[in-house]
């Protein structure tokens, strides 16, 4: 049986549940195998007779390979086969794009582009014989490599222009101009990415590691030209996306035609440096930001513009200004985002595209405001939330900006007192407290899940979806057991598998609510059946622990029958009258070292309107690992490109610094449950990058606050920070009588 | 990695023996040398295992110093009982570098041994004269945010890395070296390490045909420890600039101040006349500013790392303010 559903009905029904397992902070149903090794990732599966891939990259920018030298590394003991086949892929897919990105690798874009694959009986012996390939290039003179280098593409769909902001910077009693740069970023999901795949004739079985395997699939037949139908793909635990793979990466491929061609099982593992050199980067970006306010901080002003890079060719361009579009009032709007056209590493979707650097951006310009106006910066914030969508006039689907301010201060115990730099230390450090505005935009996407309520009164719930870390497994489970009124222990969720419904992909923070939505009316259509037999209405079908109305238990019921509809969740169009987004705010208290410049984070709280909340506990993991980004987006995290040949120099864990545990102190998270039912048929919302959608400023904010260092970059490094203290900052210390012998 | 022949060396005299082949490299922890062969940075044929050898012991001198095997781990170090009480900043100095799991595997030996950080050296499609002599520097117009200031050549401008030796140069320590004949001869750990020159390839005094079998402390040396290691990462990164200090002061004044640096040269950075401009003077800003002086009489700077030469300065001031606060 299947059932079609794609709107809500306009009623909380899920409130209406009896089981009371929705939301309660059930541990991970996939805890124990994750944590005991039993769990499989893409490159552990044990196949026989399993052949093993390196890839051989490019050692020029931008050029044509004209002879590939494969004589010594085929002479080379265990040495297979060298696959330099015109369907490898260049790059990464971007999200969501379910076609081939550049083929033809005999075309070199940038640095370290895959332009063959080595296959030996070991893997040892592919990579040494990938180090022993000859490539002779016909490189291109003079590669642009710097987004100053070249002339930027306007892209024209982020433009706005409303009012006259030029004017209103003249009128304004306060107003702030300001340039702020961020660097690049990795993704660096600890799983590197990793293929097995395996032809048998007739189909190919592919285990890898990918967030989307909707879109994959077609990535992946289009690469190959083989039909869809031809690909089974499996990836049930993902060690780590953060959008580096949400598309189909040149490993899969590259393991796939190996495949064909030798006509046995291949695996294919980029090593770590190749997953930073050939994978996704998060541009960086140059932006400015102008806001013109009023004598008492309205706004009446609001531009925000940004230059980031990418690839010829890549559609990809890093949303900078995605929730600038809506955040805040201001009558008079000036918007602009611009690519240049760079042979650097694709550029992609990496934690949170846009907000992710946008956002702090325009909320460290909002502390310059507040200082500049005397207003407080939560109330600053408060009173420019707009009453709709300032440039379209939409409604807002449900806006819980204000009470994340209000909440979060009062956790945090913001002081609202008139704030001055420099006013606080502890021996060497400066202390000091800053906070931040956050958001980010909800989407949902089609997607399809089969549940199964079988004869025995346990439930299966089957689907392609994906579940990279986030809690997936666990929270369709609490879903099928709230709605069928079971233990969630009674339900299997067997995902990860192109053999089932197509999901909607973990990406963009859609999934939980897409799957999600999907997963409740496939329960729905479910009851419905179980209320036809019970003999009563649907809306009054009391389900819980097994049992209908508390007398009849659900094997009883089904009477040796099972129950399997199919739930398709398509978006309504009503979203699309709406202006849909998660809201927060960040709290940070920071010290700043007098001498060195370190920067370390006090403590830090986060506080979010994200809809409804399927399991606290999953809920706020997501959220400690947003706040955890945002420490390295504040302080550490930067992607070094060579200025010569555009290489990523610092290319593994050691050097690309994400924040290790001691620079994450306690992390505070403040769930403002709402119901958005708008933004899906369970009132969800997206919640994944959330929570790093701006609080890197709450950071420098605190920075500033602390030592008076306005460090108009992130990261914010002690070098930075040393660069832009006052010139006076040790005479004012000497003076304040801080401490003994300071110089 | 290119296929290598695993051999084990029965003792440290034929350790010392098998690395008269330029191709054969002594390995016990592996915690540097194993990523620098999967990168073919080094591309031994034969490994001589020398991790289960008689040099694993920390032991008292007839002096009353410490001698640290050459194969004592990292960790065991730092938690051993003398060195904390006795040599509190190389217990610091240790806990200060890489992770737990890397310090339970690296060695004293090898910690002394560990190559360059430098990004252009690790990549063996990048020019470096450190790896491939004659080929060029890339880091001097690269990124060398990470790279030296002080002793540079217009060869190599790399810094060594480590945190271990750091500590022991300010200590004094003597490395121990056993030769291939048994004999052994030893080399004050401040001269252990070399200059770039015109010879970067070559990092340290350990020649072919020798090995290290331990590191000698001097007796206690009393004052006040401190390691102030400066990076933006609070741990699991590399130094910026490292200060190791043994700091005694009485009524004011400065008895002893033997001050080494890390994260600044291809060497820990040791100059007695930095320690000089202390002695004997009360402690002050312009005193620190004049030690500083000294310290960065040469310094250079690369356009990146330009920063480390204040940088510098202010450590040294934190760890002088920090040792004048803590005597008073």
């Amino acid at each position: 049986m299947s059932t079609t559903r794609t709107e809500n009905d306009g009623k909380a029904r899920l409130d209406d549940m009896k089981q009371g397992v929705l939301g309660e902070p059930l541990p991970r149903i996939d805890g124990l195998a994750k944590v005991t090794g039993t769990a499989r990732y893409a490159a552990e599966y044990p196949i026989d007779n399993c052949a093993e891939g390196v890839l051989v990259t490019s050692t020029i920018t931008h050029g044509t390979v004209t002879r590939l030298d494969t004589q010594a590394a085929l002479t080379m003991p265990g040495v297979i086969a060298v696959i330099d086949d015109s369907r490898l892929i260049t790059r990464a897919v971007q999200g969501t794009a379910g076609e081939a990105p550049q083929q033809a690798p005999v075309t070199v874009c940038y640095w370290g582009q895959p332009i063959a694959l080595v296959v030996a009986e070991s893997f040892e012996q592919a990579r040494d014989a990938a180090k022993r390939i000859h490539v002779e290039y016909d490189a291109s003179p003079n590669p642009s490599l710097s987004p100053d280098d070249v002339t930027p593409e306007e892209q024209e769909d982020d433009t706005v222009s409303q009012g006259d902001l030029e004017q209103a910077m003249k009128d304004a009693a306060h107003s702030v101009d300001v340039r702020i740069a961020t660097k690049g970023h990795a993704s660096a999901a600890m799983e590197p990415h990793a293929a097995i795949a395996d032809w048998d004739g007739e189909e190919l079985t592919v285990h890898a590691s990918l967030q989307m395997l909707n879109y994959n699939i077609s990535e992946l037949a289009d690469a190959l030209d083989i039909p869809e139908d031809k690909i089974r793909l499996i990836a049930r635990f993902v060690g780590g996306g953060f959008g580096s793979k949400l598309g189909i990466s040149p490993d899969v491929v590259a393991a796939s035609l190996a495949s064909i061609k030798l006509k046995r099982p291949v695996r294919v593992v980029l090593s770590r440096q190749q997953v930073f050199q050939c994978i996704m980067r998060r541009s960086e970006t140059t932006q400015r930001l102008r806001l013109a306010a009023t004598s008492e901080g309205k706004l009446i002003g609001f531009g925000h513009e940004a230059l980031v890079s990418n690839l010829p060719g890549e559609e990809f361009c890093e949303p900078v200004l995605q929730s600038s579009h809506f955040m805040y009032r201001g009558e008079n709007r000036e918007l602009m985002l611009n690519l240049a056209r760079i042979h650097r590493m694709t550029a992609g979707s990496v934690r949170a595209p846009g907000e992710a650097v946008g956002m702090p951006a325009l909320e460290a310009a909002m502390d310059m405001l507040a200082e500049k106006s005397g207003v407080d910066p939560v109330q600053l914030r408060l009173m420019n939330i707009p009453d709709k969508d300032p440039e379209n006039d939409l409604p807002f689907s449900s806006h819980k900006l204000a009470e994340c301010l209000r909440q979060g201060a009062d956790a945090f115990g913001w002081d609202a007192g008139p704030r001055k730099a420099r006013q606080r230390r502890e021996g060497e450090w400066w202390i000091g407290t800053g906070m931040a505005s956050g958001a980010r935009i909800h989407n949902t996407m089609e997607s399809r899940t089969r549940v199964t309520l079988s004869a025995d009164g346990t439930a299966r719930v089957e689907t392609d979806m994906t579940d990279i870390g986030t809690g997936t497994y666990t929270i369709l489970a609490q879903m099928v057991a709230e709605m069928l009124g079971m233990d969630p222990a009674a339900v299997r969720v067997d995902i990860g598998d192109t053999r089932h419904p197509r999901g909607p992909g973990s990406g963009g923070s859609w999934g939980a609510s897409s799957i999600g939505s999907a997963a409740f009316l496939a329960c729905r259509a479910i009851r419905e059946d179980l209320a036809a037999r019970a003999g009563v209405a649907e809306e009054a079908l009391d389900l819980r622990d097994g049992k209908v109305g508390g007398g009849r238990t659900l094997v009883d019921v089904l009477g040796g029958e099972s129950l399997s509809h199919e739930g398709h969740y398509k978006p309504a169009k009503a979203q699309e009258e709406y202006t849909a987004a998660g809201f927060g705010a960040f709290f940070a208290q920071v010290r700043v070292n007098h001498f060195t410049g370190e920067t370390r984070v006090d403590r830090m709280l986060g506080a979010f309107g994200f809809g409804r909340v399927l399991n606290r506990r999953t809920a706020r993991s997501q959220f400690l690992g947003g706040l955890t980004w945002s420490i390295g987006t504040a302080l550490t995290e930067a992607l070094e490109f060579d200025p010569r040949d555009g290489h990523l120099v610092n290319c593994d864990l050691a050097e690309y610094h994400v924040p290790v545990h001691r620079d994450v102190p306690d992390l505070d998270v403040v769930l403002v449950e709402e119901r958005d039912a708008i933004a899906s048929p369970i009132e969800a919302k997206g919640i994944g990058e959330l929570g790093m959608c701006g609080g890197a400023a709450a950071i420098g904010n605190a920075i500033y606050n602390a030592c008076g260092a306005r460090v108009l970059q992130f990261p914010i490094t002690p070098d930075s920070v040393l660069a832009s203290l006052p010139r006076d900052s040790c005479k004012l210390l000497r003076e304040a009588g801080a401490m003994r012998g300071l110089a | 990695m290119q296929p290598f022949e695993l051999v084990r060396a029965p003792s440290p005299s034929d350790a010392a023996q098998l690395t008269k082949d330029e191709h054969t490299r002594l390995i016990a922890g592996g915690t540097n040398l194993l990523d620098l062969m999967k990168l073919q940075v080094e591309t031994p044929s034969r490994l001589a295992d020398i991790s289960r050898l008689d040099c694993a012991e920390i032991t008292d001198t007839p002096d009353g110093g410490l001698r640290i095997g050459a194969l004592v781990t990292n960790t065991a170090t730092a938690v051993h009982p003398r060195v904390r009480q006795d040599y509190p900043v190389l217990a610091r100095a240790i806990l200060a570098g890489a992770t737990q799991q890397l310090r339970n595997k690296a060695t004293t030996g090898g910690n002394l041994c560990q190559r360059t950080r430098c990004f252009y050296f690790t990549k063996i499609d990048q020019p470096c004269n450190k790896r491939d002599p004659g080929s060029g520097c890339s880091a001097i117009e690269g990124v060398a945010k990470l790279h030296a200031v002080l002793g540079t050549s217009d060869q190599c401008i790399a810094t060594y890395p480590g945190d271990m030796a750091v500590a022991m140069s300010a200590l004094d320590a003597e490395v121990h070296i056993m030769k291939e004949d048994g004999t052994e001869r030893s080399v004050p750990v401040r001269d252990f390490h070399l200059l770039p020159g015109d010879t970067p390839w070559r990092e340290n005094e350990l020649g072919r045909g020798e090995m290290i079998t331990a590191v000698t402390l001097p007796p206690p040396v009393g004052g006040a420890h401190y390691y102030r290691k400066v990076r933006e990462r609070s741990s699991y990164a590399f130094a910026l600039v490292s200060v190791a200090a043994v700091i005694e002061i009485e009524g004011g004044v400065f008895t002893r101040a033997d001050l080494a640096f890390g994260g600044l040269a291809h060497k820990p950075w040791f100059d007695p006349a930095i320690g000089a401009v202390l002695l004997g003077k009360a402690a002050d800003d312009a005193l620190f500013d004049e030690a500083a002086d000294v310290l960065l009489q040469s310094a250079r700077g690369f356009g990146e790392n330009d920063f480390k030469i204040p940088l510098a300065r202010r450590t040294l001031r934190a760890v002088l303010t920090q040792a004048v606060e803590d005597a008073a």
